[in-house]
């Protein structure tokens, strides 16, 4: 499953979509995340047949992942990669902006 | 000063209904799914899998009375004990407020499910326009979710603000579907989505000589546009099902449909109860597997 998280506003789209068949929970972007947007769960809430656990964006960063993320976008000082895409083996996370 | 009750315009019709046919006496599961929404509670109950009474309530998310409220409603013209429940599931923004609920889920799961049952499992897109949101479901047809987005920043173009336009143009809700084509020539859409630049707007074309009709249909017109820009970015493969109160609107559905360029499935049941339906399997499917409640007496 493709799960979008995020938002549209006048300035553009904010979306984090994790793909769950990738994931495996391990939580490896929990660690990584300087702003805490990640969350691993026991069980994925809009998948209850799953019993594995999943990583969900977290419930009170959803609603601003455009002012979460900006630390780590890219700019003229930072060119890397963002480190959650870069810290998920499984390459489960991308970002829609 | 003598006080004026204001007609309601915005206020819908709540509606319980009860499956004839169903003998929950001989039921081995009955499972519950609460739907507590931003502005609407729908509570469905299910013997073994099928649909035996549903309540449909006009209550917000608020307090924990509602899902208290709604599961009495669906349960008013049975005889059923509410000891028989066997499993119940809350769902929807206020899942957090259903206090008789055995766990909760995210309304997109419930929703997805409810869909492939309400409107069968051909159903691979499901639109759900509810009070303060809306979201686009991909799924299989086992009603599985595959992709979902949902906006959950802001409620322009959802139910609330139809609601509101309702009361502020004076025209019940139910009619403000078929009202909105009474008009000569289909208007511009408002440029204003959002509920209090919207309402402003429509003041402005009123002053300006619009006919109610005439506003109504930008207003349905814009509605449409906005939800075609969050269903746009998903994808749409048919069959193509709209659940929660906006179905019911002809007004936008009607100008939705011939941008996307499909039609929209059609079903008996209610639209609005398609979450609680979800839920309700849910409950069911987890008492299938033996991830039920413990057949423990329900504590209070």
């Amino acid at each position: 499953m493709l799960a979008n998280y995020g938002y549209q506003d006048g300035s553009g789209e904010y979306f984090i979509t994790i793909n769950t068949e990738k994931c495996n929970g391990c939580g490896d972007c929990e660690g990584i995340c300087p702003a805490k947007v990640f969350e691993v769960v026991e069980e994925d809430p809009n998948d209850p047949m799953r019993e594995e656990p999943v990583v969900v964006v977290a419930l009170d960063k959803r609603r601003k992942l455009k002012y979460e993320c900006n630390p780590c976008k890219p700019s003229v000082r930072r060119r890397a990669p963002l480190p959650c895409v870069q810290a998920c083996k499984a390459g489960a996370i991308s970002h829609s902006w | 000063m003598a006080e004026e009750k204001k007609p309601e315009f915005w206020r819908w019709t709540e509606t319980n209904w009860v499956n004839p046919q169903t003998d929950w006496k001989k039921a081995k599961t009955i499972t519950v799914g609460i739907d507590v929404g931003s502005v609407s509670t729908q509570a469905v109950i299910m013997a073994d899998g099928e649909i035996f009474a549903y309540g449909n309530m006009r209550i917000g998310s608020d307090s924990p009375n509602s899902a208290r409220n709604g599961l009495s409603f669906a349960l008013e013209k049975t005889d059923m004990p509410e000891s028989r429940i066997e499993y119940c599931i809350g769902t929807g923004y206020g899942r957090v407020n259903v206090p008789m609920a055995d766990r909760t889920l995210t309304e997109i799961a419930c929703h997805s499910r409810g869909a492939n049952f309400i409107y069968g499992p051909q159903v691979r897109t499901v639109l759900d326009v509810g009070g303060q949101d809306m979201k686009a479901i991909q799924c299989d047809d086992k009603g599985r979710v595959i992709n979902f987005l949902m906006n959950d920043k802001c409620a322009a173009g959802t139910g609330r603000g139809m609601e509101v336009f309702a009361d502020l143009l004076g025209v019940p809700i139910v009619e403000v579907g078929e009202r909105s084509y009474n008009v000569t020539q289909e208007p511009p859409a408002v440029s204003n989505t959002c509920v209090v630049y919207a309402k402003s707007e429509a003041t402005g074309l009123l002053r300006k000589g619009w006919t109610t009709e005439e506003v109504l249909a930008a207003y349905c017109r814009a509605m449409a546009e906005r939800i075609y820009s969050l269903v746009e970015r998903l994808g749409v493969t048919p069959e193509f099902a709209i659940t929660g109160g906006m179905a019911k609107n002809r007004g936008v559905i009607g100008r939705l449909m011939p941008m996307i360029g499909l039609e929209a499935a059609k079903t008996e049941w209610d639209t609005q109860i398609a979450g609680g339906v979800g839920a309700a399997l849910f409950a069911y499917a987890l008492c299938q597997k033996g991830r039920g409640r413990d057949k423990k007496p329900r504590s209070a």
